[in-house]
């Protein structure tokens, strides 16, 4: 197999101070200070290194190394944070690596830049050439590929009109159809497939599978664990600029749902690790505990588990609600729940003062199924501001032993395993099919339309 | 797929087949003006998108490309010429006005609007990746378009004025406007890229930008000929190199002012100068800009 893409010990460092950008004043009295031998002063005061962070550099990517083969569809998995996004830049162009480089056979077009350049007082038509070409096509490919890209977005009849008169939905069509004509050798997609409806969604990972059969290579960046198992057969796991591990796919989303984030059970959460824009919510801790109160990693499916969120505020808290997302280790969601759900607890606690609280939940015994689960969180008020969310803070494990079926040795498919109450009795003689059925369903709409 | 990755002996290194290396921080003199003439294409519609989106939902729509010079001349005459009673090296006023006006507005444009290259479009650069000196060269020859409008305009007048029997002599170096044009948008976008690459650094200079380019303006014998300054300020408005090309245009087409070949070449040694630094800069802070906008 030829190797398409080849990354050798890619780094990428930014400054912090560059981030925060500069201004002529404050680099002259850093030049000032250094002359006179002075300590830079805007440098924060007590700075320490933690983890990536050295002083005033932050390692986005280190020393990353890997190859990728023609045709194949590679995932690409790890916290925010961890380097998708810098990697996906640096293999598109749009900023320089800091040290080794990556070697590309072939055109590079990432599903990034979906609608980039769409200038919204041009029309549909100017858009899908002045798109077109911003993504690298000749005026001649566009041509030849403008019918198909028009029936593509599903806006025949606007193609005439400023695109500012499109509706967001049309608009990403549009948008989306242009950058699927591409046709480049090398896909780069990054969770774009959020936009738009279901079946556009569809449509989007179809053409990534068009793209991926016709024998291009497609690197697939997603939070979204099912997706990554369906459609790649090789993932990468990035964490804090390393590169983690790099197999086939089911090893590598089994090694990130279980590791790095699971803490037997117990999420702490690090003065460092949290956002500023979360105050004055502050995030302490997430307990997955037994019965009798004690932390544990593995949950018994036929016992009721407890979920325990330790947090602080600093400053009262109104409309506060606390969440909890549990989701299946191949990123199915099972449920969402936050603690003010009931309307009397929301009433009562519609406002919380500065203090430290525990929000507490209890998993009711035979409910989830055996397998790994993801425990994430979210902090908000209701269309006010989120001020917390981290979706992947805890995983544990639910073992099913004595659960409902397991004199069967096989496996049950589905996030839940309920004990349901089960009848079964000799039945009556069957009437005739048809006629009762017929008249219970009229007599439903009937009340229907009499509400 | 070509013969060479067909092969089944060992690829050597550094023969392999890759059409594209992605390193840090190019050679400073690799420009890949190649890559650039091959998105000419997406030049051609920046062009278009531009000329179009600016008279779109206007009701005047392209006539202000018109309006303008002839509105800053009418000020030019009746302020300058009429209140100040400003020599004119004996050309009619508004003719005077025009033709500095019109000149100094193509490079002005170039200079202003190719400096803002990186943060109007720091969207578009942080999502895909085409050479960026697209953007710049696009607005040249945007505001190319509208110059020639204007100065078929001033064309128009130049005739209106000759027929009417004003001491205007047209000469041999009108020949040489294309010259003038390529040394005002030299000199435009070198210094507007170097603006440009220093305003990802220090937005400061925005301001100083805008603010210059009109300082400047007073600096360039627009409004005043050359021959009517005193000798201790002729040096600064000679070390002008905007002051030779405009000199030189008013010759060509008015007949009245000097035209000197050595001034002319500073002009175009000092663009030359301008432009390999601009375009060096900018090929540096292109690579890496995104990550201190």
């Amino acid at each position: 197999m030829t190797i398409v893409i080849k990354v050798e010990n890619l780094s990428k460092e930014y400054r912090l101070g560059q981030i925060s950008g500069g201004t002529l004043r404050e680099d002259f009295s850093r030049w000032w200070a250094r002359r006179l031998g002075k300590p830079d002063p805007y440098l924060k005061i007590g700075e320490e290194d933690h983890g990536n962070r050295q002083g005033e550099h932050i390692w986005a990517l280190r020393d990353i190394s890997f190859n990728v083969e023609q045709g194949k569809v590679l995932g690409i998995i790890g916290r925010n944070g961890a380097g998708k996004s810098t990697l996906l830049k640096i293999l598109s162009r749009i900023t320089a690596p800091s040290s080794g480089q990556i070697k590309v056979m072939g055109r590079v077009a990432s599903l990034l830049e979906v609608g980039t350049g769409f200038h919204p007082e041009l029309t549909g038509r100017e858009n899908i050439y002045l798109n077109g070409a911003i993504l690298g096509m000749a005026q001649k490919e566009i041509e030849h590929k403008f019918d198909e890209i028009v029936e593509f977005s599903e806006v025949p009849q606007f193609i005439d009109t400023p695109v500012k008169r499109y509706s967001s939905g049309m608009y990403v069509r549009l948008a989306f159809a242009v950058a699927a004509h591409l046709e480049p050798e090398i896909l780069v997609v990054d969770e774009v497939l959020a936009v738009g409806d279901a079946e556009f969604q569809r449509k989007c990972l179809g053409k990534m599978s068009d793209v991926a059969r016709s024998g291009r290579t497609v690197l697939f960046v997603s939070h979204n664990m099912s997706a990554i198992l369906r459609l790649t057969e090789e993932t990468i796991v990035l964490d804090k600029g390393k590169l983690m591990l790099s197999a086939e796919t089911p090893r590598a989303v089994d090694f990130y749902m279980s590791s790095g984030f699971a803490q037997e059970g117990e999420r702490r959460w690090l003065e460092d690790e949290i956002p500023t824009s979360a105050a004055p919510f502050r995030p302490l801790a997430l307990r997955i505990c037994d019965a009798q109160g004690r932390v544990i990693e593995t949950a018994r499916s036929t016992e009721p588990l407890t979920i325990e969120f330790t947090y602080r505020l600093d400053s009262p808290i109104t409309g506060l609600r606390v969440g909890l997302y549990l989701q299946t280790s191949r990123g199915e969601v099972v449920f969402t729940t936050f603690d003010t759900d009931e309307v009397s607890k929301f009433e009562t606690h519609r406002l919380r003062q500065n203090g430290r609280y525990v929000s507490r939940c209890e998993i009711p015994a035979d409910f989830l199924n055996e397998g790994r689960y993801v425990l994430g969180v979210n902090a908000s008020s209701y269309r006010v501001r989120r001020y917390f969310q981290e979706e992947q803070a805890l995983t544990f494990s639910v073992d099913a032993t004595g659960a409902p079926g397991s004199h069967w040795p096989e496996p049950r498919q589905g996030p839940v395993r309920p004990r349901l109450n089960w009848k079964i009795s000799p039945a009556a003689e069957q009437p005739a099919y048809g006629e009762p059925l017929i008249e219970r369903t009229h007599s439903g709409g009937r009340t229907a339309d009499g509400d | 797929m070509t013969a060479n990755s067909d092969s089944i002996e060992p690829v050597p290194t550094g023969s392999e087949n890759w059409s594209l290396v992605i390193r840090p921080q190019r050679n400073l003199f690799d420009l890949r003006l190649g890559e650039l003439w091959k998105y000419r294409d997406l030049t051609g519609l920046f062009v278009r998108r531009d000329f179009v989106s600016v008279y779109k939902q206007t009701i005047l729509g392209p006539l202000w490309f018109l309006i303008q010079p002839i509105l800053t001349t009418i000020t030019f005459t009746v302020i300058f010429g009429r209140i100040a009673k400003m020599p004119t090296d004996g050309l009619p006023q508004f003719l005077f006005y025009m033709s500095g006006t019109v000149v100094w507005t193509y490079f002005s444009d170039c200079l202003n609007k190719t400096s803002n290259t990186f943060i109007t479009n720091s969207q578009l650069f942080g999502k895909v990746y085409f050479p960026r000196l697209t953007v710049p060269i696009s607005i040249l020859i945007s505001t190319l378009i509208a110059f020639i409008i204007q100065f078929i305009l001033f064309l128009g007048f130049t005739l209106f004025f000759w027929l009417k029997g004003a001491d205007i002599k047209p000469n041999a170096w009108v020949l040489f406007t294309p010259v003038l044009l390529v040394m005002m948008a030299g000199l435009g976008l070198g210094c507007g890229i170097i603006v440009s690459s220093l305003t990802t650094r220090y937005r400061d200079l925005r301001f100083l930008v805008a603010f210059g380019v009109q300082l400047w303006m007073f600096a360039t014998p627009i409004i005043y000929p050359v021959s009517s300054i005193p000798e201790p300020y002729q040096m600064l408005i000679k070390a002008n190199p905007i002051t030779p090309i405009i000199e030189t245009f008013r010759y060509a087409y008015l007949g009245a002012g000097t035209v000197s070949i050595p001034n002319l070449l500073y002009s175009a040694g000092f663009m030359l100068v301008v432009l390999t630094i601009g375009i060096l800069l900018f090929n540096r802070v292109e690579a890496t800009f995104m990550d201190s906008i």
